[in-house]
Protein backbone atom coordinates (compact mmCIF):
# COMPACT_ATOMS: atom_id res chain seq x y z
CA UNK A 1 0.00 0.00 0.00
CA UNK A 2 1.48 3.40 -0.78
CA UNK A 3 2.01 6.06 1.85
CA UNK A 4 0.27 8.74 2.27
CA UNK A 5 1.69 11.73 2.26
CA UNK A 6 0.30 15.43 1.53
CA UNK A 7 3.21 17.23 0.42
CA UNK A 8 3.08 15.15 -2.75
CA UNK A 9 0.88 17.98 -3.86
CA UNK A 10 3.88 20.18 -4.47
CA UNK A 11 5.04 17.75 -6.76
CA UNK A 12 1.81 17.81 -8.99
CA UNK A 13 1.46 21.89 -8.18
CA UNK A 14 3.70 22.44 -11.84
CA UNK A 15 1.53 20.21 -13.83
CA UNK A 16 -1.71 21.17 -12.05
CA UNK A 17 -0.88 25.49 -12.82
CA UNK A 18 -0.07 24.19 -16.47
CA UNK A 19 -3.45 22.24 -17.07
CA UNK A 20 -5.26 24.75 -15.17
CA UNK A 21 -4.00 27.51 -17.58
CA UNK A 22 -4.58 25.30 -21.27
CA UNK A 23 -7.90 23.71 -19.65
CA UNK A 24 -9.80 25.85 -17.22
CA UNK A 25 -9.13 29.26 -18.23
CA UNK A 26 -10.20 28.31 -22.25
CA UNK A 27 -12.91 26.45 -21.08
CA UNK A 28 -14.41 29.06 -18.14
CA UNK A 29 -14.16 31.66 -21.32
CA UNK A 30 -16.35 29.48 -23.29
CA UNK A 31 -18.89 29.33 -21.10
CA UNK A 32 -18.54 33.12 -20.12
CA UNK A 33 -19.81 33.43 -23.64
CA UNK A 34 -22.03 30.93 -24.02
CA UNK A 35 -24.52 32.66 -21.84
CA UNK A 36 -24.07 35.99 -23.47
CA UNK A 37 -24.67 38.14 -26.40
CA UNK A 38 -21.49 39.95 -28.05
CA UNK A 39 -22.99 43.01 -29.85
CA UNK A 40 -20.99 44.81 -32.86
CA UNK A 41 -19.61 47.61 -30.50
CA UNK A 42 -18.30 44.45 -28.14
CA UNK A 43 -21.10 45.06 -25.76
CA UNK A 44 -22.00 41.89 -23.65
CA UNK A 45 -25.54 41.37 -22.69
CA UNK A 46 -26.80 38.37 -20.33
CA UNK A 47 -29.29 36.21 -22.55
CA UNK A 48 -29.26 32.89 -20.16
CA UNK A 49 -29.92 29.34 -21.72
CA UNK A 50 -30.54 30.93 -25.19
CA UNK A 51 -28.12 30.28 -26.93
CA UNK A 52 -28.12 26.42 -25.67
CA UNK A 53 -31.73 26.62 -26.72
CA UNK A 54 -30.93 27.87 -30.14
CA UNK A 55 -27.90 25.01 -30.58
CA UNK A 56 -30.55 22.32 -29.50
CA UNK A 57 -33.36 23.40 -31.86
CA UNK A 58 -30.95 24.27 -34.60
CA UNK A 59 -30.97 21.40 -37.34
CA UNK A 60 -27.56 21.46 -38.26
CA UNK A 61 -26.31 20.55 -35.18
CA UNK A 62 -28.55 17.71 -35.00
CA UNK A 63 -27.73 16.55 -38.14
CA UNK A 64 -23.69 16.63 -37.78
CA UNK A 65 -23.72 15.17 -34.49
CA UNK A 66 -25.73 12.21 -36.45
CA UNK A 67 -23.23 12.22 -38.79
CA UNK A 68 -20.63 12.03 -36.40
CA UNK A 69 -22.28 9.07 -34.45
CA UNK A 70 -22.39 7.11 -37.69
CA UNK A 71 -18.99 7.76 -38.53
CA UNK A 72 -17.77 6.64 -35.65
CA UNK A 73 -19.51 3.54 -35.13
CA UNK A 74 -18.65 2.88 -38.88
CA UNK A 75 -14.66 3.14 -37.92
CA UNK A 76 -15.15 1.17 -35.04
CA UNK A 77 -17.05 -1.33 -36.32
CA UNK A 78 -13.66 -2.09 -39.02
CA UNK A 79 -10.80 -1.03 -37.29
CA UNK A 80 -11.49 -3.06 -33.97
CA UNK A 81 -12.50 -6.93 -35.97
CA UNK A 82 -9.58 -6.01 -38.41
CA UNK A 83 -6.38 -4.63 -36.15
CA UNK A 84 -7.41 -7.61 -33.72
CA UNK A 85 -7.29 -10.09 -37.20
CA UNK A 86 -3.66 -8.57 -38.25
CA UNK A 87 -2.52 -8.80 -35.05
CA UNK A 88 -3.37 -12.47 -34.58
CA UNK A 89 -1.38 -12.89 -37.90
CA UNK A 90 1.39 -10.96 -36.65
CA UNK A 91 4.89 -12.65 -36.72
CA UNK A 92 5.99 -13.36 -33.29
CA UNK A 93 9.69 -13.35 -33.70
CA UNK A 94 12.41 -12.76 -36.44
CA UNK A 95 13.04 -9.93 -38.69
CA UNK A 96 9.48 -10.15 -39.42
CA UNK A 97 8.55 -8.05 -36.37
CA UNK A 98 10.36 -4.60 -36.07
CA UNK A 99 9.80 -4.05 -39.98
CA UNK A 100 5.63 -4.57 -39.23
CA UNK A 101 5.33 -2.27 -36.04
CA UNK A 102 8.00 0.30 -37.76
CA UNK A 103 5.47 0.04 -41.07
CA UNK A 104 2.09 -0.20 -39.64
CA UNK A 105 3.13 3.04 -36.87
CA UNK A 106 4.07 5.18 -40.21
CA UNK A 107 0.46 6.49 -40.79
CA UNK A 108 0.02 7.34 -36.98
CA UNK A 109 3.18 9.61 -37.32
CA UNK A 110 2.08 11.75 -40.33
CA UNK A 111 0.57 15.35 -39.55
CA UNK A 112 -3.14 15.13 -39.97
CA UNK A 113 -2.73 17.72 -42.56
CA UNK A 114 -0.51 15.69 -44.58
CA UNK A 115 -2.83 12.65 -44.21
CA UNK A 116 -5.86 14.25 -45.94
CA UNK A 117 -3.48 15.92 -48.47
CA UNK A 118 -2.13 12.10 -49.44
CA UNK A 119 -5.59 11.18 -49.76
CA UNK A 120 -6.83 13.83 -51.73
CA UNK A 121 -4.01 13.25 -54.00
CA UNK A 122 -4.60 9.78 -54.12
CA UNK A 123 -8.50 9.90 -54.32
CA UNK A 124 -8.97 12.87 -57.06
CA UNK A 125 -10.11 11.75 -60.34
CA UNK A 126 -7.37 13.87 -62.47
CA UNK A 127 -4.40 13.32 -61.19
CA UNK A 128 -4.78 10.02 -58.11
CA UNK A 129 -4.10 6.64 -57.90
CA UNK A 130 -7.30 5.51 -56.72
CA UNK A 131 -9.21 8.34 -59.04
CA UNK A 132 -8.30 7.30 -62.07
CA UNK A 133 -8.79 3.45 -60.99
CA UNK A 134 -12.14 4.44 -59.80
CA UNK A 135 -13.57 6.83 -62.47
CA UNK A 136 -14.86 4.60 -64.52
CA UNK A 137 -16.76 3.14 -62.00
CA UNK A 138 -18.58 6.94 -61.51
CA UNK A 139 -16.51 7.49 -58.63
CA UNK A 140 -15.82 11.34 -58.07
CA UNK A 141 -15.36 12.03 -54.21
CA UNK A 142 -15.83 15.95 -54.88
CA UNK A 143 -19.19 15.16 -56.57
CA UNK A 144 -20.87 12.57 -54.68
CA UNK A 145 -21.61 12.70 -50.95
CA UNK A 146 -21.12 8.58 -50.64
CA UNK A 147 -17.83 8.87 -52.33
CA UNK A 148 -16.59 11.48 -49.35
CA UNK A 149 -17.74 9.17 -47.12
CA UNK A 150 -16.27 6.30 -48.66
CA UNK A 151 -13.21 7.89 -49.02
CA UNK A 152 -12.95 9.41 -45.47
CA UNK A 153 -13.94 6.01 -44.06
CA UNK A 154 -11.14 4.41 -46.15
CA UNK A 155 -8.90 7.17 -45.64
CA UNK A 156 -9.49 6.64 -41.40
CA UNK A 157 -9.25 2.52 -41.71
CA UNK A 158 -5.76 3.75 -43.57
CA UNK A 159 -4.39 6.48 -40.44
CA UNK A 160 -5.90 4.60 -37.44
CA UNK A 161 -6.31 0.76 -37.55
CA UNK A 162 -2.21 0.01 -36.87
CA UNK A 163 -3.21 1.99 -33.25
CA UNK A 164 -5.65 -0.90 -32.81
CA UNK A 165 -3.67 -3.66 -34.38
CA UNK A 166 -0.07 -2.02 -32.14
CA UNK A 167 -2.40 -2.74 -29.07
CA UNK A 168 -3.93 -5.94 -29.68
CA UNK A 169 -0.64 -7.01 -30.78
CA UNK A 170 0.81 -5.98 -27.32
CA UNK A 171 -1.94 -7.58 -25.72
CA UNK A 172 -1.40 -10.82 -27.70
CA UNK A 173 2.60 -11.24 -26.80
CA UNK A 174 1.83 -10.83 -23.00
CA UNK A 175 -0.31 -14.32 -22.61
CA UNK A 176 2.07 -16.97 -21.07
CA UNK A 177 2.71 -20.04 -23.35
CA UNK A 178 1.51 -21.90 -20.70
CA UNK A 179 -2.21 -21.01 -21.48
CA UNK A 180 -1.74 -22.50 -24.86
CA UNK A 181 -0.21 -25.76 -24.16
CA UNK A 182 -3.08 -26.32 -21.75
CA UNK A 183 -4.98 -25.30 -24.34
CA UNK A 184 -3.66 -28.12 -26.67
CA UNK A 185 -3.79 -30.77 -24.15
CA UNK A 186 -7.57 -29.62 -23.86
CA UNK A 187 -7.84 -30.30 -27.72
CA UNK A 188 -9.19 -26.55 -27.97
CA UNK A 189 -9.98 -25.56 -31.48
CA UNK A 190 -8.50 -22.22 -32.84
CA UNK A 191 -11.87 -20.43 -32.27
CA UNK A 192 -11.82 -21.93 -28.78
CA UNK A 193 -8.31 -20.70 -28.50
CA UNK A 194 -9.64 -17.14 -29.30
CA UNK A 195 -12.65 -16.80 -27.97
CA UNK A 196 -11.63 -18.22 -24.28
CA UNK A 197 -8.29 -17.52 -23.90
CA UNK A 198 -6.81 -14.74 -26.78
CA UNK A 199 -10.08 -12.35 -26.50
CA UNK A 200 -10.34 -12.19 -22.41
CA UNK A 201 -7.25 -11.42 -21.99
CA UNK A 202 -7.19 -8.85 -24.77
CA UNK A 203 -10.37 -7.23 -22.75
CA UNK A 204 -7.84 -4.47 -21.39
CA UNK A 205 -5.98 -3.14 -24.52
CA UNK A 206 -9.55 -3.51 -26.31
CA UNK A 207 -10.89 -1.04 -24.02
CA UNK A 208 -8.57 1.43 -24.27
CA UNK A 209 -8.74 1.54 -28.35
CA UNK A 210 -12.26 1.64 -28.29
CA UNK A 211 -11.81 4.52 -26.08
CA UNK A 212 -9.52 6.07 -27.96
CA UNK A 213 -10.66 5.60 -31.17
CA UNK A 214 -14.45 6.69 -30.15
CA UNK A 215 -12.75 10.18 -28.77
CA UNK A 216 -10.67 10.84 -31.60
CA UNK A 217 -12.80 9.99 -34.55
CA UNK A 218 -16.03 11.88 -33.00
CA UNK A 219 -13.48 14.87 -33.05
CA UNK A 220 -12.54 14.53 -36.56
CA UNK A 221 -11.90 17.82 -38.14
CA UNK A 222 -8.12 18.15 -39.82
CA UNK A 223 -8.16 15.07 -42.43
CA UNK A 224 -11.62 15.87 -43.82
CA UNK A 225 -11.21 19.70 -43.68
CA UNK A 226 -8.08 18.38 -45.99
CA UNK A 227 -9.57 15.86 -48.56
CA UNK A 228 -13.47 18.28 -48.72
CA UNK A 229 -12.22 22.00 -47.47
CA UNK A 230 -15.53 21.47 -45.25
CA UNK A 231 -17.89 20.27 -47.70
CA UNK A 232 -20.00 17.75 -47.61
CA UNK A 233 -20.12 15.49 -44.82
CA UNK A 234 -20.15 18.28 -42.09
CA UNK A 235 -19.35 16.79 -38.92
CA UNK A 236 -19.27 18.32 -35.56
CA UNK A 237 -16.20 20.16 -35.42
CA UNK A 238 -16.64 21.29 -38.88
CA UNK A 239 -20.01 22.78 -37.77
CA UNK A 240 -18.17 24.16 -34.92
CA UNK A 241 -15.67 25.83 -36.79
CA UNK A 242 -18.31 27.34 -39.43
CA UNK A 243 -20.71 28.86 -36.84
CA UNK A 244 -20.13 32.19 -36.44
CA UNK A 245 -22.22 33.65 -33.66
CA UNK A 246 -19.58 33.45 -30.80
CA UNK A 247 -22.15 33.33 -28.23
CA UNK A 248 -23.69 30.05 -30.63
CA UNK A 249 -20.35 28.56 -30.86
CA UNK A 250 -19.58 28.53 -27.24
CA UNK A 251 -22.59 27.05 -26.32
CA UNK A 252 -22.10 24.04 -28.94
CA UNK A 253 -18.46 24.34 -27.85
CA UNK A 254 -19.88 22.59 -24.36
CA UNK A 255 -22.44 21.07 -25.41
CA UNK A 256 -20.14 18.65 -27.78
CA UNK A 257 -17.57 18.80 -25.32
CA UNK A 258 -20.34 17.40 -22.54
CA UNK A 259 -21.46 14.22 -24.83
CA UNK A 260 -17.72 13.57 -25.05
CA UNK A 261 -17.41 13.31 -21.54
CA UNK A 262 -20.61 11.84 -21.13
CA UNK A 263 -20.00 8.98 -24.03
CA UNK A 264 -16.29 7.99 -23.27
CA UNK A 265 -17.64 7.84 -19.00
CA UNK A 266 -20.35 5.35 -20.25
CA UNK A 267 -17.85 3.46 -22.36
CA UNK A 268 -14.98 3.48 -19.62
CA UNK A 269 -17.73 2.26 -16.63
CA UNK A 270 -19.21 -0.44 -18.60
CA UNK A 271 -16.06 -1.66 -19.93
CA UNK A 272 -14.22 -2.08 -16.79
CA UNK A 273 -16.64 -3.91 -15.07
CA UNK A 274 -16.78 -6.49 -17.89
CA UNK A 275 -13.16 -6.71 -17.14
CA UNK A 276 -13.80 -9.27 -13.97
CA UNK A 277 -11.03 -9.25 -11.65
CA UNK A 278 -9.03 -5.55 -11.31
CA UNK A 279 -5.40 -5.46 -11.42
CA UNK A 280 -3.36 -3.60 -8.85
CA UNK A 281 -3.33 -0.70 -11.30
CA UNK A 282 -6.96 -0.87 -11.54
CA UNK A 283 -7.43 -0.73 -8.00
CA UNK A 284 -4.84 2.28 -7.35
CA UNK A 285 -7.05 4.53 -9.02
CA UNK A 286 -10.56 2.49 -9.20
CA UNK A 287 -12.41 5.71 -7.38
CA UNK A 288 -11.39 7.65 -10.09
CA UNK A 289 -13.30 6.20 -12.46
CA UNK B 1 0.78 -19.97 -30.41
CA UNK B 2 1.54 -21.56 -33.44
CA UNK B 3 0.07 -19.50 -36.35
CA UNK B 4 -0.78 -20.84 -39.97
CA UNK B 5 1.39 -21.35 -42.85
CA UNK B 6 -0.63 -18.37 -44.63
CA UNK B 7 -0.68 -15.83 -41.47
CA UNK B 8 1.75 -13.60 -42.69
CA UNK B 9 -0.62 -12.97 -45.65
CA UNK B 10 -2.63 -10.67 -43.15
CA UNK B 11 -0.45 -8.02 -42.09
CA UNK B 12 1.34 -8.06 -46.30
CA UNK B 13 -1.75 -7.01 -47.42
CA UNK B 14 -2.29 -4.57 -44.96
CA UNK B 15 0.86 -3.25 -45.27
CA UNK B 16 0.51 -3.35 -48.62
CA UNK B 17 -2.45 -1.25 -48.08
CA UNK B 18 -0.91 1.19 -45.68
CA UNK B 19 1.97 1.88 -48.30
CA UNK B 20 0.33 2.53 -51.43
CA UNK B 21 -1.19 6.30 -50.69
CA UNK B 22 2.23 6.79 -49.17
CA UNK B 23 3.91 5.42 -52.57
CA UNK B 24 1.47 7.52 -54.76
CA UNK B 25 3.01 11.16 -52.25
CA UNK B 26 6.25 10.28 -52.97
CA UNK B 27 6.09 8.87 -56.82
CA UNK B 28 4.50 12.32 -57.33
CA UNK B 29 7.61 14.69 -55.27
CA UNK B 30 9.74 12.85 -58.30
CA UNK B 31 7.15 13.46 -60.99
CA UNK B 32 7.50 16.90 -63.18
CA UNK B 33 3.99 19.30 -62.86
CA UNK B 34 3.25 18.26 -66.50
CA UNK B 35 3.52 15.00 -65.90
CA UNK B 36 1.00 14.93 -62.81
CA UNK B 37 -1.11 16.62 -64.69
CA UNK B 38 -1.30 15.33 -68.42
CA UNK B 39 -0.32 11.78 -68.03
CA UNK B 40 -1.48 8.92 -65.74
CA UNK B 41 1.92 7.23 -64.74
CA UNK B 42 2.27 4.40 -62.44
CA UNK B 43 6.14 5.58 -61.99
CA UNK B 44 7.93 8.50 -62.65
CA UNK B 45 8.84 8.62 -66.32
CA UNK B 46 11.63 11.16 -65.98
CA UNK B 47 12.56 11.14 -62.75
CA UNK B 48 13.15 15.03 -61.23
CA UNK B 49 14.63 16.12 -57.81
CA UNK B 50 13.15 19.82 -59.05
CA UNK B 51 10.94 20.07 -56.60
CA UNK B 52 12.63 18.95 -54.01
CA UNK B 53 15.63 21.71 -54.76
CA UNK B 54 12.45 24.21 -54.81
CA UNK B 55 11.17 23.42 -51.15
CA UNK B 56 15.15 23.49 -49.89
CA UNK B 57 15.75 26.77 -52.58
CA UNK B 58 12.33 28.70 -50.90
CA UNK B 59 13.18 30.32 -47.84
CA UNK B 60 9.83 30.56 -46.76
CA UNK B 61 9.68 26.35 -46.62
CA UNK B 62 13.10 26.03 -44.80
CA UNK B 63 11.42 28.39 -42.02
CA UNK B 64 8.15 26.59 -41.52
CA UNK B 65 9.69 22.79 -40.74
CA UNK B 66 12.36 24.86 -38.41
CA UNK B 67 9.30 26.55 -36.57
CA UNK B 68 7.24 23.28 -36.57
CA UNK B 69 10.55 21.50 -35.17
CA UNK B 70 10.99 24.26 -33.16
CA UNK B 71 7.90 24.26 -31.05
CA UNK B 72 7.70 20.36 -31.00
CA UNK B 73 10.93 20.61 -29.44
CA UNK B 74 9.97 23.23 -26.87
CA UNK B 75 6.18 21.35 -26.21
CA UNK B 76 8.46 17.52 -25.56
CA UNK B 77 10.69 19.12 -22.94
CA UNK B 78 8.06 21.00 -20.72
CA UNK B 79 5.52 18.33 -20.62
CA UNK B 80 8.58 15.83 -19.62
CA UNK B 81 9.86 18.20 -17.33
CA UNK B 82 6.61 18.84 -15.30
CA UNK B 83 5.42 15.76 -15.85
CA UNK B 84 8.12 13.66 -13.84
CA UNK B 85 7.65 15.52 -10.33
CA UNK B 86 3.94 14.43 -10.63
CA UNK B 87 3.97 10.42 -11.83
CA UNK B 88 6.68 10.20 -8.99
CA UNK B 89 3.70 11.51 -6.92
CA UNK B 90 1.19 9.31 -8.09
CA UNK B 91 3.30 6.30 -8.74
CA UNK B 92 4.44 6.34 -4.64
CA UNK B 93 2.20 8.50 -2.83
CA UNK B 94 -2.04 8.88 -1.60
CA UNK B 95 -2.59 11.94 -1.20
CA UNK B 96 -6.08 14.22 -0.62
CA UNK B 97 -7.64 14.17 -4.26
CA UNK B 98 -5.19 11.80 -5.84
CA UNK B 99 -7.40 9.63 -7.68
CA UNK B 100 -9.86 12.53 -8.86
CA UNK B 101 -7.01 15.04 -9.98
CA UNK B 102 -5.96 11.67 -11.81
CA UNK B 103 -9.02 11.03 -13.84
CA UNK B 104 -9.43 15.22 -14.45
CA UNK B 105 -5.75 14.83 -16.07
CA UNK B 106 -7.23 12.02 -18.34
CA UNK B 107 -10.54 14.11 -19.02
CA UNK B 108 -7.89 16.86 -20.93
CA UNK B 109 -6.64 13.89 -23.39
CA UNK B 110 -10.77 14.18 -24.70
CA UNK B 111 -11.34 17.46 -24.92
CA UNK B 112 -12.42 18.33 -28.74
CA UNK B 113 -9.38 20.73 -29.97
CA UNK B 114 -11.94 22.60 -32.31
CA UNK B 115 -13.64 24.13 -28.87
CA UNK B 116 -10.54 25.31 -28.10
CA UNK B 117 -8.89 27.21 -30.62
CA UNK B 118 -11.06 30.46 -30.09
CA UNK B 119 -10.47 30.75 -26.07
CA UNK B 120 -6.68 29.81 -26.92
CA UNK B 121 -6.17 32.57 -29.34
CA UNK B 122 -7.40 35.33 -26.78
CA UNK B 123 -5.61 33.94 -23.78
CA UNK B 124 -2.29 33.82 -25.48
CA UNK B 125 -2.90 37.49 -27.37
CA UNK B 126 -3.84 38.42 -23.39
CA UNK B 127 -0.27 37.58 -22.76
CA UNK B 128 1.39 39.03 -26.04
CA UNK B 129 2.54 35.60 -26.44
CA UNK B 130 0.47 35.03 -30.02
CA UNK B 131 2.58 34.13 -32.93
CA UNK B 132 5.46 32.83 -31.04
CA UNK B 133 6.64 29.14 -30.82
CA UNK B 134 6.45 29.26 -26.71
CA UNK B 135 2.47 29.87 -27.25
CA UNK B 136 1.86 26.73 -29.46
CA UNK B 137 3.96 24.83 -27.19
CA UNK B 138 2.30 25.83 -24.24
CA UNK B 139 -1.08 25.16 -25.82
CA UNK B 140 -0.21 21.88 -26.80
CA UNK B 141 0.42 20.85 -23.02
CA UNK B 142 -3.20 20.77 -23.05
CA UNK B 143 -3.14 16.88 -24.38
CA UNK B 144 0.37 16.14 -23.87
CA UNK B 145 1.38 16.90 -20.25
CA UNK B 146 -1.99 14.68 -18.99
CA UNK B 147 -0.47 12.00 -21.59
CA UNK B 148 3.31 11.78 -20.08
CA UNK B 149 2.14 11.76 -16.76
CA UNK B 150 -0.01 8.53 -17.56
CA UNK B 151 2.73 7.26 -19.48
CA UNK B 152 5.48 8.24 -16.99
CA UNK B 153 3.17 6.60 -14.01
CA UNK B 154 2.73 3.41 -15.48
CA UNK B 155 6.68 3.26 -16.34
CA UNK B 156 7.30 4.27 -12.59
CA UNK B 157 5.08 1.68 -11.30
CA UNK B 158 6.97 -0.65 -12.32
CA UNK B 159 10.24 0.17 -10.08
CA UNK B 160 10.11 -1.38 -6.79
CA UNK B 161 9.63 1.12 -4.02
CA UNK B 162 12.79 -0.55 -1.64
CA UNK B 163 15.00 0.97 -4.39
CA UNK B 164 13.61 4.81 -3.15
CA UNK B 165 13.44 3.67 0.47
CA UNK B 166 17.39 2.14 -0.09
CA UNK B 167 18.48 5.50 -1.61
CA UNK B 168 17.29 7.30 1.57
CA UNK B 169 18.61 5.80 3.60
CA UNK B 170 22.12 5.88 1.53
CA UNK B 171 21.80 9.45 2.37
CA UNK B 172 20.46 10.35 -1.35
CA UNK B 173 18.59 13.85 -0.89
CA UNK B 174 15.09 13.31 -2.95
CA UNK B 175 16.92 15.78 -6.05
CA UNK B 176 20.14 13.66 -6.02
CA UNK B 177 18.11 9.85 -5.70
CA UNK B 178 15.39 11.22 -8.46
CA UNK B 179 18.29 12.52 -11.20
CA UNK B 180 20.85 9.94 -9.99
CA UNK B 181 19.09 6.92 -9.45
CA UNK B 182 15.32 6.84 -10.21
CA UNK B 183 15.71 8.72 -13.80
CA UNK B 184 17.87 6.32 -15.41
CA UNK B 185 15.69 3.15 -13.99
CA UNK B 186 12.94 4.08 -16.16
CA UNK B 187 15.13 5.64 -19.02
CA UNK B 188 12.86 3.99 -21.32
CA UNK B 189 9.69 5.90 -19.82
CA UNK B 190 10.90 8.84 -20.68
CA UNK B 191 11.86 8.01 -24.08
CA UNK B 192 8.10 6.77 -24.74
CA UNK B 193 6.27 9.28 -23.28
CA UNK B 194 9.02 12.48 -25.21
CA UNK B 195 7.83 10.24 -28.69
CA UNK B 196 4.23 10.79 -27.72
CA UNK B 197 4.70 14.12 -26.96
CA UNK B 198 6.66 14.72 -29.78
CA UNK B 199 3.84 12.99 -31.58
CA UNK B 200 1.01 14.40 -31.09
CA UNK B 201 2.36 17.79 -31.42
CA UNK B 202 4.11 16.80 -34.37
CA UNK B 203 0.43 15.79 -36.09
CA UNK B 204 -2.02 18.40 -34.70
CA UNK B 205 -3.17 21.10 -36.97
CA UNK B 206 -5.67 22.99 -35.85
CA UNK B 207 -4.53 25.14 -32.70
CA UNK B 208 -1.13 25.37 -33.84
CA UNK B 209 -2.72 26.95 -37.17
CA UNK B 210 -4.70 29.77 -34.54
CA UNK B 211 -1.68 30.39 -32.46
CA UNK B 212 0.06 31.49 -35.76
CA UNK B 213 -0.04 34.25 -38.38
CA UNK B 214 3.34 35.43 -39.60
CA UNK B 215 6.33 34.51 -37.18
CA UNK B 216 5.47 30.85 -36.64
CA UNK B 217 3.70 29.65 -39.62
CA UNK B 218 3.74 25.92 -39.12
CA UNK B 219 4.67 23.58 -41.85
CA UNK B 220 0.74 21.78 -42.61
CA UNK B 221 -0.29 26.03 -42.16
CA UNK B 222 1.65 26.59 -45.37
CA UNK B 223 0.63 23.04 -47.21
CA UNK B 224 -3.16 24.11 -46.55
CA UNK B 225 -2.53 27.42 -47.72
CA UNK B 226 -1.03 26.37 -50.93
CA UNK B 227 -3.08 23.01 -51.72
CA UNK B 228 -6.76 24.74 -51.22
CA UNK B 229 -5.32 27.60 -53.53
CA UNK B 230 -5.43 27.62 -57.38
CA UNK B 231 -3.07 26.64 -59.93
CA UNK B 232 -1.47 23.99 -57.06
CA UNK B 233 2.36 22.87 -57.86
CA UNK B 234 1.29 19.50 -57.13
CA UNK B 235 4.83 18.30 -57.35
CA UNK B 236 6.11 20.93 -54.73
CA UNK B 237 3.19 19.54 -52.26
CA UNK B 238 3.90 16.25 -53.19
CA UNK B 239 7.69 16.96 -52.17
CA UNK B 240 7.43 18.61 -48.92
CA UNK B 241 4.48 16.31 -47.62
CA UNK B 242 6.84 13.63 -48.06
CA UNK B 243 9.55 15.45 -46.30
CA UNK B 244 7.17 15.48 -43.06
CA UNK B 245 7.27 11.67 -43.30
CA UNK B 246 10.94 11.55 -42.54
CA UNK B 247 10.86 12.43 -39.15
CA UNK B 248 7.83 10.28 -38.15
CA UNK B 249 10.08 7.57 -39.69
CA UNK B 250 13.27 8.18 -37.29
CA UNK B 251 11.78 8.39 -34.04
CA UNK B 252 9.18 5.49 -34.15
CA UNK B 253 12.85 3.50 -34.86
CA UNK B 254 14.13 3.99 -31.87
CA UNK B 255 10.81 3.46 -29.88
CA UNK B 256 9.55 0.31 -31.81
CA UNK B 257 9.02 -2.08 -29.00
CA UNK B 258 7.46 0.58 -26.66
CA UNK B 259 4.69 1.88 -29.10
CA UNK B 260 1.81 0.08 -27.99
CA UNK B 261 3.03 0.23 -24.65
CA UNK B 262 2.54 4.41 -25.19
CA UNK B 263 -0.28 4.26 -26.83
CA UNK B 264 -2.19 2.14 -23.99
CA UNK B 265 -0.59 5.17 -21.53
CA UNK B 266 1.92 2.57 -19.83
CA UNK B 267 -0.86 -0.08 -18.95
CA UNK B 268 -0.34 -3.13 -20.79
Amino acid sequence: MKPVNHKAWFLVAPVLLLVAISAIIPLMTVVNYSVQYVGSTGKFAWVGDEWYREVLHSEKFWNALWRNLVFSGVILAIQIPLGVLIALNMPRKGWGVPVCLVLMALPLLIPWYVVGMIWQMFGRVDIGLMGVMLRDFGYNYEGDPMDAWFTLILMDVWHWTSLVALLAYAGLVSIPDAYYQAARIDGASKWAVFRFIQLPRLGRVLTIAILLRFMDSFMIFTEPFAVIAGGDPVFLSTELKQTVELGKKAAMSIIYFLIILAVSWVFYAVMTRNDGEPTSADKARGGGA
Amino acid sequence: MKQGRFAWIVPALYILFLMTPIYWLVAMSFKTNVEITTRFTLFPEALTLDNYAKVFGDERWRSVFANSLMYVSLNTLISILVALPAAYAFSRYRFFGDKHLFFWLLTNRMAPVAVFTLPFFQLYSAFGLFDTHIAVALAHCLFNVPLAVWILEGFMSGVPREIDETAYIDGHSFPSFFVKIFMPLIASGIGVAAFFCFMFSWVEYLIADALSRNAVVPITTRLQALSQASGTDWGVLAAAGSLTLIPGAIVIWFVRNYIAKGFALGRV
